[in-house]
């Protein structure tokens, strides 16, 4: 059986992480599998957790009260979830939600800031990876926003 | 370059405001048509249009079009009914490079109505006219109800595989939810080996070029299918210019390499 800083090794987030490095968020970690339509985090409830996919599917959800539950993205194998642990107030700002089972390593929010204040080139090094990932993330909603598949006018002076 | 008179056989329609026309010649035989070509159609009274050539030959000979309604000729042409007639002048300008496919993995990526120009390259992997090693297709679109083909996308899984992500859905919606790049970035994409077609709103285009880019597929392996206001369709006009360029008669597929100068050139 693998152990979680192996597992950790074999995802994009922690490519090219050093094994000591590996190890010691390892001990922030622990094996998650979700079934069908079990929820990995509630909008508003404390974020104590950082998700790391393996294998599944997520919706990232908010709720509307005259709509339900709205998806907002989906996340897959090779995706992480999770960054409200990282700033105070420590609550989760979306609901996650397993579409299928998930199969996913669930690392301690509060453990994870400890290690990171104690060894902050560690520190730096994870910072450097969420900041990328919500970069992206930032992108895509901003292109999202953008609704490049609408109907969209003619082009100029013409009357296509 | 007289317009030969059409007729609709059939008209579907895809989504509101998008339909396709399957049409067939009055007189003479049916033209042959590269994948990625386009036709002028002629809404008899309205005008001309430049409309990329969806299907062709694969039933009956007839000739297929999927367009979106943006203004008053593509209103003209949604209007029209099976039995009516139209003008069709074509087809025109440079298709999709197929024959470069053969020994690569091909990468199709399609955004919106810009899985109509790429739809005869399916159906060229399906009926083997065409020939790759390994075929994958990213759809994007806003919504599941706003996707192309529906009635057929599925059946394609023979030929390609299919990862298709919308904008917005509801949870029943097996697919993915965000930008068509997601997907795209989290897979394993040969670099070196694959070949890659792309079509969709320009944005999209741009930043999916970014992702290949980075998945190492060379410049010259990525073919785009632009789109400028053509009119004449026989580079004469000047009117769809694009840097030193014409996008009715050296494109609408023009390989990433030769554009790349003037591509991220706004305004262009």
């Amino acid at each position: 059986m693998k152990t979680i800083a192996e597992l950790l090794r074999e995802h994009p987030f922690f490519r090219d992480l050093a094994q000591a490095d590996l190890e010691f968020i390892g001990g922030c970690g622990e094996n998650a599998i979700y079934a069908t339509g079990d929820y990995l985090a509630r909008e508003n409830e404390p974020a104590d957790h950082f998700f790391v996919i393996r294998s599944g599917k997520v919706a990232v959800e908010t709720y509307l009260p005259d709509r339900g539950p709205l998806c907002l993205q989906t996340l897959h194998d090779g995706d992480i979830f999770g960054w409200s642990w990282l700033f105070p107030p420590y609550v989760w700002t979306f609901d996650a939600r397993a579409l299928d089972e998930v199969h996913a390593i669930r690392l301690g929010g509060k453990c994870l800031r400890e290690k990171c204040e104690g060894e902050p080139r560690l520190g730096f090094q994870l910072m450097k990876r969420f900041a990328r990932i919500a970069t992206e993330r930032l992108q895509a909603a901003r292109i999202q926003l953008l609704d490049v598949y609408g109907q969209s006018p003619p082009p100029q002076g013409d009357t296509w | 370059m007289i317009p030969r008179v059409y007729r609709i056989e059939h008209r579907r329609e895809e989504y509101p405001g998008t339909f396709t026309l399957e049409m067939s010649a009055d007189r003479g035989r049916p033209v042959t048509c590269d994948p990625g070509q386009f036709n002028m159609l002629y809404a008899f009274g309205a005008g001309e249009v430049p409309i990329s050539i969806s299907g062709a030959g694969r039933r009956d000979g007839l000739l297929v079009h999927t367009i979106r309604t943006q203004g008053l000729v593509t209103a003209a042409l949604e209007r029209l009914k099976e039995g009516e007639q139209l003008g069709v002048r074509g087809p025109f300008g440079q298709g999709w490079p197929l024959d470069l496919a053969r020994d690569s993995d091909l990468l199709i990526i399609a955004g919106g109505v810009g899985l109509a120009p790429l739809r005869p390259v399916v159906y060229s992997l399906l009926d083997g006219r065409g020939r790759a090693r390994r075929t994958q297709l990213y759809y994007g679109a806003r919504r599941p109800e706003e996707r192309l083909f529906r009635h057929e996308l599925n059946q394609w899984g023979r030929a390609v595989s299919l990862v298709q992500s919308v904008d917005h859905a509801d949870s029943d919606w097996p697919g993915h939810i965000g930008v068509i790049t997601g997907p795209l970035q989290a897979s394993r994409i040969n670099g070196p080996e694959t070949i890659a077609f792309v079509c969709g709103p320009e944005l999209m285009m741009r930043f999916s070029i970014r992702v290949l880019l980075e998945s190492g597929v060379p410049a010259s392996a990525i073919f785009l299918s632009m789109e400028r206001n053509m009119k004449c369709a026989t580079g004469l006009c000047g009117h769809c210019q694009w840097g030193p360029r014409f996008i009715c008669k050296d494109g609408p597929v023009f390989c990433y390499k030769d554009i790349q100068p003037w591509f991220q050139i706004r305004g262009l």
